[in-house]
């Protein structure tokens, strides 16, 4: 039992840390820190960066260009930069396909793909829940039915994350609809979104956003080579990139960063010509979510530590998952509190990529209740809180 | 970083383990020198870290067992060593002493400031008088540590021999086990040991944090293969009552907080040689995970098992009880939540 960082953990935190002191642009920073949107452009300036450091795909081998980072390196990459308030290192590609790639893929798909993705030649974006399958997800209806050489696709996708960015598709789509289980009739395949028939819908959310889409697919033709893996396999291969994501679903970071923005907030905001932060009341409330995330995140490095020694990646990423987005949930809500009576004004423009209008009150109010709303998706998305207690009691507690 | 027992850890569990499922009571530990186990080389021990009173304590509560190695080695027998009283630390790593800190006062909770107990200085010595609140294993022990104000306000640390005159014990069982006694001292004649204790005892409550903790996620993980064991094999309304999805996640819920406090007993553990900022933030953030769970998990598992918990013979409601009223020793939830803050504010301060 060792906590202490090594020697060459603290000089790869220095390093980071001189990096995102030169490199991230303030521009970008500030719109993180103040909860504005982000458009396309950001993001591929903040991956181009890390792409020139060598950064950009931290959990790929070398040999795929990626930095092989181990399990505390990233911990300590992803700590510094949303401390940094650096915007997120988009999954879709580096994180959820490109692992299964590797794995599953064929040599051909490696050899397109994973450079593309590296090069963000492509923008992916995830192509799972359906109106009729959200958390029963194998229930999912859209249909591949070979035609020669080519699938023809059709049926909806939901909630697509970015969607509206992206070229290309990762789905699971139906190949057998007569297979015994529901789970045994899937397969994983590559979307062209340029593709005819397909159209991009956004969903407008309640705090202004449209980072989520509908994809509707119409007779799309897919070629046949764009299957993942063997047909009907689709599910282990999606079972997979769950424990692909798995590392990052505590969500640690962000709930620092998020905490650290709270301090701050708590501090500034006065009450009775004092700072909240002394308020005995609301400090309680802050104390309690430091002490949770405290020991969060070692329970993350528990299981990280796990897993890079060959443990087979379990369920313990369900009990990250519940309460990390717990954490985070509660850190949005405090923010919004500590806001008071400022959390009342919709100031839309002063979130907008482009708006320019000075916020009524403190530069922090105009995203204090939007994110609070927006954070609810944490424990609805990657399998909802509820599917993940299941899980655990499941293979965990073997009810 | 590494999250992984050292193999000399992992064989002391393993025995540790075997002795107490036979049932062992303080001298079957002492001959199995469980409390070198808690004591550092310098001090005739072979242990004494952070992750060495993790470990014990975790096992004897898993066992459930009721010992006096807190009372008697982590505090007294603690406080001893770092005075230098060897004579008394021998003879508690033989078994042949126990101990216990009479420190708490009526009135004030966990904090025992300002302290009432005065030290006055005769010819002859040190004399005591004052009053110490249930002081744990103080009926069993021979060697009876106890703070006391001194004459220039410094907190002065005395060792009063429970056969003195003087000194009135008032026995009491405990709910949770063991016993206890509150302790009037009236002019009672002590020998001082330290005269600057402050800091001393606040590292060594540190410490016994630790060890509660630590028996505390021992006492919860007992719970919960008794709770799963009862969820698999009652049955009502024609199936086992585990099947039913209520349950299931409030169990769930119960496992991720019991990994919660796992790591809090972790950083605790690893932070225990710190500077005293981040040691006491470790320590109050422990308290707080641990008395809210402990809270959570004998409570949840009692409703769980339904009037089965509650009854004598069954092993639940032991537990639940020593689980629950860990929180009443070295502080609430309430009390270490409002500590925690209160070193946030004095960090931003400086």
């Amino acid at each position: 039992m060792d906590l202490t960082l090594s020697a060459r953990d603290t000089a790869f935190r220095e390093e980071v840390r001189d990096f995102l002191r030169a490199e991230l642009p303030t521009r970008i920073s500030e719109k993180v820190r103040l909860g504005r949107q982000l458009v396309k452009d950001d993001y591929l300036e903040w991956h181009a960066l890390l792409r020139g450091r060598g950064w950009l795909a931290g959990n790929w081998p070398r040999a795929h260009g990626g930095a092989e980072w181990s399990a505390v390196e990233r911990h300590l990459f992803d700590l510094e930069a949303t401390a940094a308030n650096a915007p997120r290192i988009l999954p879709f590609g580096l994180v959820m396909l490109g692992p299964v790639l590797m794995k599953f893929g064929s040599d051909a798909q490696k050899t397109h793909y994973l450079p593309r993705i590296l090069n963000d030649d492509d923008w992916w974006c995830q192509g799972y829940s359906e109106p009729g399958a959200g958390s029963d997800l194998a229930s999912l209806r859209t249909s591949a039915v070979r035609d020669g050489d080519h699938y023809i696709v059709n049926g909806q996708k939901t909630w697509t994350t970015l969607g509206h960015y992206a070229n290309r598709m990762f789905a699971l789509v139906r190949t057998d609809p007569q297979a015994p289980k529901k789970q045994a009739g899937i397969s994983f395949l590559l979307i062209d979104m340029e593709s005819p028939g397909i159209e991009v819908r956004p969903i407008r959310l309640v705090d202004g956003t449209a980072e989520v889409n509908e994809v509707f697919l119409r007779d799309v033709r897919v070629p046949v080579e764009n299957l993942v893996g063997r047909e009907n396999d689709g599910w282990s291969i999606a079972k997979y990139l769950l424990t692909h994501e798995r590392t990052g679903i505590a969500g640690v970071g962000f709930a620092r960063a998020g905490l650290a923005a709270l301090k701050r907030i708590a501090a500034q905001e006065r009450e009775g010509g004092k700072p909240l932060a002394r308020n005995a009341l609301f400090a309680a409330r802050i104390a309690r979510v430091e002490i949770a995330l405290m020991a969060m995140e070692t329970t993350n490095l528990r299981v990280v530590a796990a897993a890079a020694a060959g443990q087979a990646p379990g369920p313990e990423s369900s009990m990250l998952k519940v309460k990390g987005t717990q954490i985070r949930q509660e850190i949005t809500d405090l923010i919004r509190r500590a806001t008071g009576p400022y959390a009342l004004p919709f100031q839309a423009d002063a979130l907008a990529p482009a708006g320019n209008t000075a916020p009524i009150g403190p530069d922090h109010a105009p995203a204090a209740a939007p994110q609070y709303f927006n954070n609810r998706k944490l424990s609805i998305y990657g399998g909802s809180n509820e599917i993940q207690r299941g899980i655990i009691s499941k293979t965990m507690l073997g009810l | 970083m590494d999250f992984t027992l050292s193999e000399t850890r992992a064989m002391l569990a393993d025995s540790l383990r075997g002795t107490l499922t036979r049932g062992a009571d303080w001298a079957a530990l002492a001959e199995l020198g469980v409390p070198a186990a808690l004591f550092t080389e310098a001090e005739g021990g072979y242990g004494g870290e952070g992750f060495d009173i993790a470990l014990v304590f975790e096992e004897l509560g898993r066992a459930g067992a009721v010992t006096p190695l807190l009372d008697t080695c982590i505090l007294a027998g603690g406080l001893l060593a770092e005075c230098g009283a060897d004579v008394q630390v021998a003879a508690i790593l033989s078994g042949e002493s126990q101990g216990a800190f009479a420190h708490w006062e009526p009135g004030s909770r966990y904090s025992p400031e300002p302290m009432q107990t005065a030290a006055r200085e005769t010819d002859g010595g040190w004399r005591l008088t004052g009053h110490k609140a249930v002081v744990v294993n103080a009926p069993a022990s021979d060697l009876i540590l106890c703070s006391a104000r001194l004459p220039d306000e410094r907190t002065g640390l005395f060792l009063v021999a429970s056969a003195s005159s003087g000194v009135e014990l008032r026995e009491t069982p405990l709910m949770g086990g063991g016993d206890a006694a509150e302790i009037i001292l009236d002019d009672t004649p002590a020998q001082l040991l330290t005269s600057d204790a402050a800091s001393m005892i606040e590292a060594r409550l540190a410490r016994a944090c630790l060890a509660q903790c630590a028996e505390a996620l021992g006492l919860m993980q007992a719970i919960r293969d008794l709770t799963l064991d009862y969820l698999r094999t009652r049955n009502q309304f024609g199936q086992p009552i585990g099947r039913f999805q209520a349950l299931q996640h409030r169990m769930a819920d119960m496992l991720i907080e019991i990994e919660q406090v796992r790591s809090a007993v972790i950083n605790l553990a690893g932070h225990l040689a710190a500077d005293r900022q981040t040691r006491e933030h470790h320590v109050s953030a422990a308290k707080v995970l641990t008395g809210e769970v402990a809270r959570l998990v004998s409570e949840e598992s009692i409703q769980m098992h339904g009037g089965i918990g509650l009854t004598e013979e069954y092993a639940l409601g032991r537990h639940a009880i020593r689980l629950s009223l860990c929180d009443h020793r070295f502080g609430d939830v309430d009390y270490h939540l409002a500590r925690f803050s209160a070193l946030s504010h004095q960090e931003n301060q400086s």
